[in-house]
């Protein structure tokens, strides 16, 4: 019984603090591996990704519309035209700190432009590319 | 000459005074968090209330994306909004969808810019009011600090 508050505690405290790449990429590397045995994250199928054309949506056929050719640049809205800072966190230490707000806007860009949820395969992967691309 | 110099520093303040419309002290962090990423904080005195409440009761097609917050995020912001929403006399119909810039102060405020102007890449869109007023997540709409050299006039 002592151990349900303790753990509360725990995920509480966890809540309040910014995750490391790390910790993130690991939520999604269970969630591939409860579908699929024995998944391993891999960078390579995070940047092909990255580049893939998806074509659902026309202003924005793949991420590189707004986020150019390289997570390592700063990107530009591809409709309103507003600066967009770097994805790679060896660019900009702020991404992938927030769980929370990195599956916000999986959610919200896989539907716009891949035209379909994202797996949580394919978000470990992308993670990986991100947190590793230099 | 005090009398003087407070003439000439009002005379300066008032134009620029009018140019500026800052964001209330009161603006909700979920207001910053969900409506800045795509486009700047548009002050909420851009719109009147009842353009806004149209604009928060279809954020699942907002012009083109899927917007939607929570609930309580949602009502949150929408509070926030209707509270500081702008005076419709001056602003006039926004339109359906609300689009700040179909409100007549807008149109009337940029009716000097020529259309090519709006297609430079570097402003790609009217919703990109930063291409030239740098200060406009501030609030500051001033005319002496366009960007764009060509428009300064």
């Amino acid at each position: 019984m002592r151990a349900i508050p303790a753990a509360a505690l725990l995920l509480a405290s966890l809540a309040c603090h910014a995750e490391t790449p790390q910790q993130i990429r690991q939520i999604y590397v269970a969630e591939a591996t409860s579908q699929q045995a024995g998944f391993m994250p891999s960078a390579k199928r995070g940047d092909a990704f990255f580049r893939q054309r998806f074509a659902s949506n026309d202003k924005m056929p793949a991420c590189t519309s707004c986020h150019t050719n390289s997570p390592l640049n700063a990107g530009q809205h591809a409709v309103t035209g507003k600066a967009i800072k770097p994805l790679a966190v060896a660019a900009n230490a702020d991404r992938l700190s927030d769980p929370a707000k990195v599956e916000k806007w999986f959610g919200r860009n896989c539907k716009e432009v891949v035209g379909r949820a994202c797996t949580p395969a394919e978000k470990a992967d992308f993670v990986t590319f991100l947190s590793e691309v230099r | 000459m005090k009398r003087l110099i407070l003439i000439a520093l009002l005379g300066s303040a008032l134009p620029a005074f009018a140019d500026r419309l800052p964001m209330p002290a009161n603006t909700p962090a979920s207001f910053t968090s969900e409506c800045s990423s795509c486009h700047i904080a548009y002050q909420p005195a851009l719109l009147q209330a009842s353009d806004w409440r149209k604009l928060m009761a279809g954020l699942s097609e907002h012009f083109g994306s899927d917007a939607t917050v929570d609930r309580k995020t949602e009502q949150e912001i929408t509070a926030f909004l209707e509270r500081n929403a702008g005076n419709a006399s001056h602003l006039g119909n926004a339109g359906n969808p609300p689009r700040i810039t179909q409100t007549a102060r807008f149109i009337r405020k940029h009716d000097e810019i020529p259309a090519k102007y709006w297609r430079d890449p570097r402003v790609k869109s009217k919703a990109n009011c930063e291409a030239c007023h740098p200060g406009a997540a501030k609030g500051s709409y001033s005319e002496h600090d366009i960007t764009i050299r060509e428009l300064r006039e």
